[in-house]
């Protein structure tokens, strides 16, 4: 979709096993990310958000196996050596996590944390240019040089997320994924993050996957949003038109269920998202789709095309030769129990 | 000022002064000699009446005391001064007997369902275990009173959950247990802290939902403890704002959404990410985060943050700390060698003097610093902090930093609302207009 994508994942899926069966946390998911662009991935929890991002980076748990496509500068990072991915792992590729203060390390200096870092992946660094190199970055993240020789506990949440942050920059990354990197901080402290992330793109180039379950960050924060359901992207498009205008019930929906200061009405989706072990047939979403037809409860649907680089997965949108007459009638259902929908 | 002009009948919760502060442990030597370490002041003088009936909003940041003020107001939490009366009656100082008896009538929802519910018990046992403690019920009538709550709260039908274990159920299906227990005792108060933020976006409209039907029913009245000013616009009636223990803003939600007073208010309401593409990140935001409460600010604890900070605001030596730190992170290495070595130490400015004398290390006189700090302030005249210098002279060894005096805010009735900003206080704005005319 992008002209130039830093990187391109084609039919990934991750699958990992549990006691109840396979769980199919991301299937057949495509999306490209170009440079110095923000694609924002939302969705509810359990629809495998997180698990497509540490997937792109081969960073998956024992017992999931990965198949298809993540392009990266020509090379395929699905089925790489683990010795191979670590490699490009900081030079090319970062991640930051939600959880900053379990990440660093409560005995090293934030220096020592940068001292290694650059260390290990930069070799050829002499001691003056780390220095420069990792002052200049915190500073980016306002983190003054008169605290670099402290320690982790000595920071508030915030900054350690901005060191968090530092640390993944310090290396240069092409691709940095940041999984939900605001939810534990303050309101205030997290407008502060999200404009440092946005203003990577402009001063890294960066290409960043921004994983959230706040719709109001995807909003704000980024160039173009992929939204998932169930282990698969459902539609994906510019940030604005898919958030004026959504083209998948789900998107829409989510849309509504958020809480802002213009909600004057509260609105929720009925029921919950489905387990990946035994998705439901057709379409995922049809059991709470509103808009759900008859041939969302059996055939899955094929994602289709949009104006303006967009692709939605919704069979309201065709195509519209396989669809006979009966197969737009609206699905019966029996109702949801109250108890469902929690 | 509707909260005191309120009748009795109408408060059911009154707070009268309230602080609760935490001792910190210090070191060990400290502990030895018997040395106080100080304390945090979690909720330092808080008036607050809580009306009949009514959703009244408590909200936010970490840090600002609201779960604590909470806890207070239940009993949780020792209060260190100051009165809470509970339908007239006085808690403070209750024995943990007194307190039992009276906790049928307040009930508490915490933040996270996963670690409210014990894991080993069934939900029926979970949600009937207030009815066991306080010798209510017992045996089948217990399983029925679960029930009928489990019913009430749209976990229905009942007899699916009650021999279930909390790891059966969903996030919003514990929440609604949770409450459940909460509500099977028939309080008249029950504080919910945070009830929402765990869940998913779909289901919190849920549970809110749930809480404003359980409401109408039953009459229940609400302390809602939340970060979240946009669930707060939908669900309260009334808001009052925290800021590092003190309530800084409070009013009717329309008045405090519509035409916020405080700076504080205005930041928090500009910095919430709203799902409307045409929006784009705020640059304008507050600078720092949530200062350390064992040592908070002079004057107004939101000053070192607040665009609008004046003259008598509250200007301490911590903050010409700040101003030159946060220069410095901007600034290209050679640069800020160049300064450091101007200034020194920073150490010594971690104080709250108003009056303080930096010493110029060697290799730099007070003409030195005292050039610096003339030059920082050329190159951004509009920051706040230089209204609050009063007087700065150099000699060879040090530079003398007189600083004006703070003025701390008082809460003041203004239009709908009350707010605590030296903005909308004659005396400090006259006291900064006397100085502002004795510089020229």
């Amino acid at each position: 979709m992008t002209r130039d994508p830093v990187v391109s994942v084609h039919d990934l899926r991750v699958y990992y096993g549990s006691l109840r069966g396979t769980v199919r946390a991301v299937d057949r998911v495509s999306l490209d990310i170009g440079a110095g662009e923000v694609l924002g991935l939302v969705g509810e929890s359990g629809c495998g958000k997180s698990t497509l991002g540490r997937g792109i980076l081969g960073l998956l748990p024992e017992g999931a196996v990965s198949d298809g496509e993540v392009l990266y500068g020509g090379r395929n990072l699905v089925g790489m050596t683990d010795r191979a991915l670590r490699r490009l792992r900081g030079p090319d590729l970062g991640l930051i996590f939600q959880e900053p203060m379990t990440r660093l390390n409560p005995l090293m200096r934030i220096e020592e944390h940068f001292s290694e870092t650059l260390k290990q992946h930069e070799p050829e660094l002499d001691a003056d240019e780390i220095r420069r190199r990792s002052l200049e970055t915190l500073g980016r993240m306002g983190i003054p040089p008169t605290r670099f020789r402290q320690y982790p506990h000595e920071f508030s949440g915030g900054m350690r997320q901005r060191i968090m942050i530092a640390l993944a920059l310090v290396l240069r990354p092409k691709l940095l994924i940041a999984d939900e990197p605001t939810t534990s901080l303050d309101v205030i402290v997290e407008a502060q993050i999200l404009s440092i992330l946005a203003d990577l793109r402009h001063n890294f180039g960066t290409a960043l996957l921004l994983i959230t379950h706040n719709l109001g960050i995807v909003a704000e924060a980024c160039d173009r949003v992929a939204v998932m359901y169930a282990g698969q992207i459902v539609e994906e498009g510019d940030a604005r038109d898919v958030f004026g205008d959504p083209a998948h019930p789900y998107t829409r929906e989510l849309l509504r269920s958020t809480i802002s200061l213009d909600t004057t009405e509260l609105h929720s989706i009925p029921g919950a998202p489905p387990s990946l072990i035994t998705p439901p047939t057709g379409c995922r979403f049809h059991p709470r789709c509103p808009d759900a037809m008859r041939a969302c409860a059996v055939e899955p649907p094929i994602e289709q095309g949009l104006a303006g680089d967009r692709r939605v997965l919704c069979w309201l949108h065709g195509p519209d030769e396989l669809l006979a007459a009966d197969d737009r009638a609206p699905l019966e259902r029996v109702e949801l129990a109250v108890a469902e929908e929690a | 000022m509707s909260a005191v002009a309120a009748t009795p009948d109408d408060v059911l919760v009154s707070i009268r002064g309230l602080k609760t502060y935490y001792a910190l442990r210090g070191s060990f030597r400290q502990r030895l000699v018997g040395r106080e370490a100080g304390s945090v002041k979690a909720v330092d003088d808080v008036n607050l009446d809580i009306r009949r009936g009514e959703v009244l909003g408590l909200v936010g940041e970490s840090g600002s005391g609201k779960t604590t003020l909470g806890r207070t107001l239940l009993g949780l939490v020792p209060a260190t001064d100051g009165s809470v009366r509970f339908e007239g009656e006085e808690i403070t100082g209750m024995s943990e007997r007194e307190l039992r008896a009276i906790r049928r009538r307040m009930q508490i929802v915490f933040q996270d369902p996963h670690a409210s519910l014990n894991p080993a018990m069934t939900i029926e046992q979970s949600v009937g275990h207030p009815l066991e403690i306080h010798g209510v019920a017992k045996g089948v009538e217990r399983r029925l009173r679960v029930a009928e709550a489990l019913e009430t709260v749209g976990l229905s039908p009942p007899e699916q959950f009650l021999d279930k274990y909390p790891s059966d159920l969903s996030g919003g299906q514990k929440q609604r247990a949770v409450i459940a227990r909460a509500i099977i005792l028939n309080p008249v108060l029950l504080v919910a802290d945070e009830p929402v933020s765990m869940l998913d976006m779909s289901v919190r409209a849920k549970i809110l939902e749930l809480m404003l039907n359980l409401k109408h029913e039953f009459g229940f009245t609400y302390l809602y403890i939340t970060h979240d000013l946009a669930t707060a616009k939908f669900f309260c009636d009334r808001i009052a704002i925290l800021y590092l223990g003190r309530i800084v803003e409070i009013g009717p939600s329309e008045a405090i959404y519509e035409d916020p007073k405080h700076p504080y208010t205005k930041a928090l309401l500009r910095a919430i990410p709203e799902p409307d593409p045409r929006r784009t990140v705020p640059r304008d935001l507050p600078r720092g985060e949530v200062p350390d409460a064992a040592v908070p600010p002079l004057g107004c604890s939101f000053h070192p943050r607040c665009p609008a900070a004046f003259e008598v605001c509250g200007w301490e030596s911590r903050d010409l700390r700040d101003l030159l730190e946060t220069r410095w992170a901007h600034m290209a290495e050679d640069d800020y060698e160049r300064e450091q070595a101007i200034v020194g130490d920073l150490s010594a400015l971690d104080t709250t003097a108003t009056t303080f004398r930096l010493d110029a290390p060697a290799g730099s006189s007070g003409d030195d610093l005292l050039a610096l700090l003339d030059r920082v302030r050329a190159e951004d005249v509009d920051e706040p902090f230089w209204r609050g210098v009063r007087h700065l002279s150099a000699s060879t060894r040090h530079l003398d930093v007189q600083l004006n005096d703070p003025y701390s805010p008082r809460l003041l009735p203004v239009e709908r609302v009350q707010v605590e900003c030296n903005l909308f206080d004659d005396d400090a704005l006259a006291r900064a207009e006397v100085l502002r005319v004795a510089e020229r």
